[in-house]
């Protein structure tokens, strides 16, 4: 028995979803975490501190992750009773992976599980609108894979876990593709994750320049700037801005979209947030549907008098 | 290079959908359109397929219906479609439909797969990497952009923090995200998707049968967020804003 969590290693530490996931853990039992990346002493304490009692350690070097990971993590989680990944791509690769090696389904968008005896999953279907229970009928592991934020980051104070370097597997052609070059697109201002405010964009601004807007908005806010898949298909930002089913999940206490028509895959990433505030010319748009605020208007007049309402109070 | 592009017929998504109340699954009309998320995968597979002198051969699984779906596929310019239809899949999961459309790809052979990341209408997102395993090559997933030769394909992988370039030889699997602008079917395109070559088959063709792995116990709607206030800009609005942003104390 035992869970296990997948955690990937996102700029040195373990991927914030990853300790989402350890925390919630910690009510079924013992935690085990499987640690892809370089490691250090630092990323164990903050396993330790949500929960984990014992991580085992496999760095893949320069190799993509999902074949040697999968590989790995089969001949380990072999009698656990679940195994729970985010929805980082890493996460889905190794995943999915994982699954077909076991044999096993994967539950995917999921915000609450229950392990007693069976185990038992709430997710969302069709754009977030149908909740469903889902009881796993399989022996072995249920591969879990869950919605960012669907469960919070909570310390436990718990002490350094044990930590196993696992050898790499020789996982053949699975783990024959090569990372050779690795860009970052940080940006300036709190993570669009950990942000209280967010300032979002979407294909309404009319071009890349007018994020300048978005970005003096936000930094009068103390906010980051996100936007829709539209945007970042269209290239004005990188994905990392891309808020989203397939993009980041973000509940700050206000989020406020322009130009954002509202698409359901675009809801699911925001209508978690406090408040709700649109600007939009059309006032049929779906996402006044969630707003607790919606102007019907063009955000070239509207943001920049904003702009300058906020500047005349600094 | 021969291309393999797996593609899903799916209700459209302007039209909302319907679940059966003994099964819970999704209730797929007659006309199904292309999910939007696999014409970029189309897209990518012609392009290569240009450079090589290749072929681009369509997978899918699900109920055929009128075709509409796979023939706007076909009209974009693929070459042929393989769908594997059986009254016994209804309301596969990803792990079935990773072993179906798996053994259907490897019945002909494959040098490149190309799959979307996700459905539009499912979107468990894990489906192409579950083939990958049962094909036994290497996923480059999540794919902004994809060049391949020299028995070599060649991505841009994007990351939570920007996107590292990921390389491996073929055969392989790559995953694409929309950032691939699909082209559109030409009038000429839509005549000859009429009469290019649709192969069916069923799971029984292919040796796979499905496993009840999990039972759904229950779907419920969510309860949808209140529309709160809804004002016509009169040049004044954003005060609005600013009253509702001092309210939450965010300034
Ligand atoms: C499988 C899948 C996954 C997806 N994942 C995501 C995801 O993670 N995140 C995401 O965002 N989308 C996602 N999408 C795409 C989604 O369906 C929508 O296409 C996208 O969100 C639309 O972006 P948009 O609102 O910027 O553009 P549009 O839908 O084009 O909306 C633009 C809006 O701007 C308004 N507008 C135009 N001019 C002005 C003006 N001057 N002033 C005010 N308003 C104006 C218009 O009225 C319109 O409502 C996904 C789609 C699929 C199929």
């Amino acid at each position: 028995m035992g869970i296990w969590v997948f955690a990937e290693e996102i700029s040195g530490a373990p991927s914030p979803g990853s300790l989402e996931l350890v925390s919630k853990a910690r009510d079924f039992g013992d935690v085990s975490v499987f640690y892809v990346g370089a490691g250090s002493d630092e990323a164990w304490a903050a396993l330790g501190d949500h929960g984990a009692t014992a991580v085992s350690h496999l760095d893949t070097g320069s190799t993509l992750p999902s074949g040697p990971a999968a590989a790995a993590l089969a001949e380990l989680v072999g009698d656990a009773s679940v195994v729970l990944f985010g929805m980082g791509n890493t996460d889905r690769d190794v995943a999915g992976r994982l699954a077909a090696k076991l044999g096993k389904p994967v539950v995917a968008n999921v915000l609450d599980l229950s392990v007693d005896g069976a185990v038992s999953v709430k997710s969302e279907i069709l754009g977030g609108t149908k909740a469903v229970t889902t009881e796993i009928t399989t022996d072995g592991p249920a591969i879990v894979v869950t919605r960012p934020k669907a469960f919070t980051a909570s310390p436990s104070g718990g002490t350094a876990p044990a930590v196993t370097t696992v050898a790499s597997p020789d996982s053949g052609r699975a783990g024959a593709a090569a990372i050779t070059e690795q860009h970052s697109e940080d940006s300036d201002g709190p993570s669009l994750e950990a942000a209280d405010v967010v300032v979002s964009g979407g294909r309404g601004l009319g071009g890349a320049e007018k994020f300048e807007m978005m970005d003096e908005l936000a930094a009068l806010l103390g906010g980051a700037v996100g936007g829709t898949r539209a945007v970042v298909d269209a290239g004005w930002v990188p994905y990392s801005y891309q808020v989203g089913q397939t993009g980041k999940t973000v509940k700050p206490s206000v989020y406020i979209a322009c130009g954002v028509s509202g698409a359901m895959q675009h809801l699911v990433g925001m209508k978690g947030s406090n408040t709700i505030i649109a600007i939009n010319k059309d006032p049929e748009a779906p996402i006044f549907s969630v707003s607790d605020l919606g102007i019907v208007g063009d955000l070239h007049e509207v943001v920049p008098q904003l702009i300058e309402a906020l500047k005349a109070r600094a | 290079m021969n291309i393999a592009v797996c593609v899903k017929q799916i209700p459209d998504p302007a039209t909302p959908y319907e679940l059966d109340d003994a099964n819970h699954w999704v209730i797929r009309p007659e006309d199904q359109v292309l999910d939007d998320t696999d014409r970029s995968g189309v897209e990518i597979a012609l392009q290569l397929a240009e450079a090589t002198d290749g072929t681009v051969t369509l997978y899918s699984m699900g109920p055929s219906g009128s075709l509409q779906g796979v023939r706007q596929a076909l009209a974009m310019g693929a070459d042929e479609a393989v769908i594997v239809e059986d009254e016994g899949l209804k309301g596969s999961d990803a792990l079935t439909t990773a072993r179906i459309l798996a053994a259907a790809i490897q019945q002909k052979g494959f040098d490149l797969v190309v799959a979307g990341t996700e459905s539009t209408d499912g979107y468990t997102g894990v489906m192409p990497q579950m083939m990958s395993e049962f094909l036994d090559v290497p996923c480059l997933s999540f794919a902004r952009k994809v060049d391949a030769g020299d028995g070599q394909v060649t991505i841009e992988r994007q990351t939570s923090t920007g996107y590292d370039v990921v390389a491996a030889p073929i055969p392989a699997l790559v995953t694409v995200t929309a950032g691939i602008e699909p082209r559109y079917p030409t009038f000429k395109g839509i005549m000859q998707a009429k009469s290019k070559p649709v192969t069916t088959m069923t799971a029984a063709d292919l040796g796979v049968s499905q496993d009840a792995t999990q039972v759904i116990r229950s779907v419920e709607p969510v309860p949808a967020r209140e529309a709160g206030e809804i004002v016509e800009d009169d040049g004044e609005a954003y005060q609005k804003i600013v009253a509702l942003l001092e309210d939450r104390k965010v300034i």
